[in-house]
């Protein structure tokens, strides 16, 4: 419900967080909501109706700072762990298989380094709109951009990352289930932005592996 | 000066404070109705994509050739829409309008410190939309990389056309205008103020356009710099923010030794004090609002005031929230997040703060009253939704998609414009000495509210189920077909809060020449303005002022009237 379904190891525990923020935030939105609608109704001005000279509360003010603020923190340190796992170069998982995604206005091009684990080689394997993941296995992904800022977005992976020219990007994924997503470019880049459109494909390792060396045949 | 100034020199090049501010709050509504207009162009494309829409044709020949919207014109639809609501709507409404009008009357002072700087201002903002817009008549059209104008889409000849340039130029033009409306603000406040109005004595309204025009004297001239580096990228072949190696339309570019980034940075060091100096005043106008209405001193005073500078101050050291995904060190992304979870403390307090004003008041559910209440309401959402982009994991998700569109709205529409109508509808009767029409008030309020949500809540959801914004069509994406029932709703939903939009406008204009005489202090409130005539002689006051009291004194225990204006000794506690 509401979010897309999840298909990469930490895509749980982004959406964890985001209901743990639904909760808090949809607990205080129907506070306030009620609280507002109760006093209109209430202390409307009836005849009789009487304000009251009061000027604050230290104390009510005190306590309205300070729980707000004590769950800020927590919410701060929560996203602070998810963030670091999934970002921080130092927590990436250990990982042999790598691929370069080059971005460009309107298409994605990826490529695969191919047996000898090298990019830049005769054995790289290159397609267009079409990046195959295995599932169960971390894949490193150097994102680079050609011309304008792009933004590498699988809503299923809770992954987004800009492609930013002459700035390359490290980002890991670990694909969880097996099925067929779309790229979505998430920075406008120019009149076909709306169109930047690419697949993913996540599949069982040897499928993943024969796909590469069809592809390879193909070329 | 003549005692009788002609017509040109009362109501055109006046010095006048209020004569400006009525300038700034006209010309402001009209630019916002043209975005509101562009926006509709959005929600028809966005509802019917690719359906032709007969008479645009003759409009817009080359945007929309028979009917029809083509990719790059969209693109200009929602940069123009985001750039005149936000530099040519809502800031000189709130900060133009408001802040000239109020702050001399608020304050007990004869004009501004510098009536001619003033008017400079209000002259400088004019021809900056006429540069901004003048892209639409130019060969390929208005800028198109979006308000924020992230280079290199926006720096090269070769994806952005002269209508970039222009846009560029007139956001150069309009920085001048609102830094030296700044510069007058804070000197008029520090220096005009009447015997014993001391800054505790100053309503919120003037404490939040104090705090504004210090983030816009602060702010603005590092958007002045930006702006200059890309015209020159733009124009001269520099390389501020374009790096080496990029290639466009198979050619390698001669540009290098530059960082697409550095702009981010820049932008949103203006631009996120920016989105401040577009709430605190709305703020400001509803803790004026609240009180009169509820019959009731503020609830915390200083906590209200302490917080909206607390709000200014923390709102300089968490711009790069806007760029947790766009390439730099994660941990600036863990430091950024901090200071933005920050910021939202002192926003919660504001919110109990009004909500404590309510509390055993005698509230009077009059229009401005009623927008007031709109504004607590749906700033809330704005407010809540955006701590989910705050925590950096959920934002990768969240990041650049309708979500962030969605919450955009309720800050800027549910917040600082229910806040904006809150005040002309309060202030209305002391500017044109006639009352607005109540009833045709109320009917356009309850239609904007109602309205506004079935635009803009199903907003979230769509960001959430994966939705990009500044999207031409999203039904290319097999996997957001079936939002095409939800947003032609939407769109329905807009054109009506569009429509609903003229029947304030008419309101506006009828009662000016017919609406019922004001009286001085129609609404029975406390604060300078309302102790002179409506609308007030030029020059203000008809002689010296002393303030004796705070600006909130509802309700004294054994007072006469429920309600102390400043001028008089308090019975009560209100310093
Ligand atoms: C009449 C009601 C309005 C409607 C129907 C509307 C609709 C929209 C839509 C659909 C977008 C997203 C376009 C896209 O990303 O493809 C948008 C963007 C935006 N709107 Fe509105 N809007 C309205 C009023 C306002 C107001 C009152 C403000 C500000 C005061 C505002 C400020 C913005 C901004 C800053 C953007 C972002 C532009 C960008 O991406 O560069 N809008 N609007
Ligand atoms: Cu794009
Ligand atoms: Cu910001």
């Amino acid at each position: 419900m509401l979010l897309p379904e999840s298909a990469s190891t930490y895509a749980p525990r982004v959406d964890q967080l985001f209901w743990i923020i639904l909760g808090i935030t949809g607990f205080f939105f129907f506070l306030v909501q009620a609280c507002l609608l109760l006093f209109i109704l209430k202390y409307r001005d009836r005849p009789g109706q009487k304000a009251s000279y009061v000027h604050g509360s230290t104390l009510v003010e005190i306590v309205w700072t300070v729980i707000p603020a004590l769950i800020l923190v927590g919410l701060t340190i929560a996203s602070q762990k998810v963030w670091a796992e999934i970002r921080y170069p130092s927590l990436a998982p250990a990982t042999s298989l790598q691929v370069e995604i080059l971005a460009e206005q309107f298409a994605w091009n990826v490529r695969y380094p191919g047996p000898d684990g090298q990019f830049e080689t005769p054995d790289d394997i290159s397609t267009i709109n079409q990046l195959h993941l295995p599932v169960g296995t971390p894949v490193k992904i150097h994102l680079r951009s050609k011309d304008v800022i792009h933004s590498f977005f699988v809503p299923e992976f809770r992954m987004k990352q800009d492609a930013v020219p002459g700035l390359p990007q490290q980002i890991w994924v670990e694909a969880s289930k097996a099925g067929q997503f779309e790229i979505r470019c998430a920075e406008l880049c120019g009149l076909g932005h709306y169109r930047m459109k690419g697949f993913v494909t996540t599949e069982p390792l040897a499928e993943f592996q024969a796909w590469l060396t069809e592809t390879k045949a193909n070329e | 000066m003549s005692d009788h100034p002609g017509f040109i020199k009362k109501y055109i090049f006046s010095t006048d404070h209020k004569v400006i501010g009525i300038q700034f709050l006209i010309s402001s509504l009209v630019f916002m109705v043209a975005g509101g207009l562009l926006a509709m162009l959005m929600r028809w494309q966005l509802g019917w994509p690719g359906q032709p829409l007969a008479f645009m044709e003759k409009i817009a020949p080359e945007g929309m050739p028979g009917g029809v919207m083509v990719p790059e014109y969209y693109n200009m639809l929602f940069t123009m829409h985001g750039s005149i609501m936000i530099f040519f709507g809502i800031i000189p409404l709130l900060v133009g309008a408001f802040g000239n009008y109020l702050i001399p009357l608020k304050i007990g002072a004869p004009d501004m410190a510098f009536p001619k700087l003033n008017a400079l201002s209000f002259w400088m903002f004019i021809p900056a939309a006429l540069i901004v817009l003048s892209g639409f008549f130019l060969e390929g059209g208005a800028a198109a990389s979006g308000w924020t104008a992230y280079p290199p889409l926006s720096a090269l000849k070769e994806t952005m056309g002269i209508g970039q340039t222009m846009w560029v130029a007139g956001v150069i033009v309009l920085g001048f205008s609102s830094i030296f409306g700044a510069v007058n603000y804070i000197a008029t406040i520090l220096n005009l103020r009447a015997p014993g109005m001391t800054f505790h004595r100053l309503p919120i309204s003037i404490w939040m356009l104090f705090t504004t025009a210090i983030l816009t004297l602060l702010a603005t001239p590092v958007l002045a710099a930006s702006m200059v580096l890309l015209l020159l990228d733009r124009t001269l072949g520099t390389s501020f923010f374009l790096p080496a190696g990029m290639i466009v339309n198979g050619e390698m570019l001669a540009h290098a030794g530059g960082q697409a980034i550095l702009w981010q940075h820049l932008f949103w060091f203006y631009s996120h004090p920016a989105v401040y100096i577009m709430i605190l005043p709305s703020m400001g106008f509803v803790s004026d609002v609240l009180p009169t209405f509820a019959r009731k001193p503020i609830f915390g005073y200083k906590a209200i005031a302490y917080a909206g500078v607390a709000i200014g101050g923390v709102g300089f050291m968490v711009w790069a929230h806007h760029m947790f995904q766009a390439g730099m060190n994660p941990a600036l992304g863990t430091t950024f997040m901090i200071s933005t979870m920050v910021v939202a403390v002192p926003t919660g307090v504001k919110i109990f703060s009004w909500l404590g004003t309510l509390w055993r008041g005698s509230i009077r559910l009059r229009t401005p009253m009623l927008h007031a209440l709109g504004f607590i309401s749906m700033f809330l959402i704005g407010g809540l939704t955006g701590i989910f982009v705050a925590s950096t994991p959920v934002d990768m998700l969240l990041h650049d998609t309708y979500f962030v569109v969605g919450h955009i709205h309720y800050v800027l529409f549910g917040g600082s414009l229910f806040g904006a109508f809150a005040g002309i509808t309060f202030w209305f009767p002391k500017m044109f000495g006639r009352m607005m029409g109540e009833r045709l008030g109320k009917i356009h309020f309850w239609l904007t509210f109602v309205l506004f949500n079935v635009v803009m809540f199903p907003m979230f959801v769509l960001g959430i189920g994966g939705m990009p914004r500044r999207i031409y069509d999203f039904t290319q994406y097999a996997g957001l077909v079936h939002f095409l029932q939800i947003n032609r709703v939407m769109s329905l939903a807009a054109f009506g809060l569009m429509a609903s939009q003229f029947l304030f406008a008419f309101n506006f204009f009828w009662s000016m020449f017919l609406g019922k005489k004001a009286g001085d202090n129609p609404w029975e409130a406390t604060t300078l303005e309302w102790t002179v005539p409506s609308p007030p002689p030029h020059g203000n006051f008809a002689g010296p002022v002393t303030v004796h009291c705070g600006p909130y004194e509802y309700s004294v225990p054994g007072a006469k009237k429920d309600w102390t204006m400043q001028t008089e000794k308090s019975l009560g506690k209100g310093h």
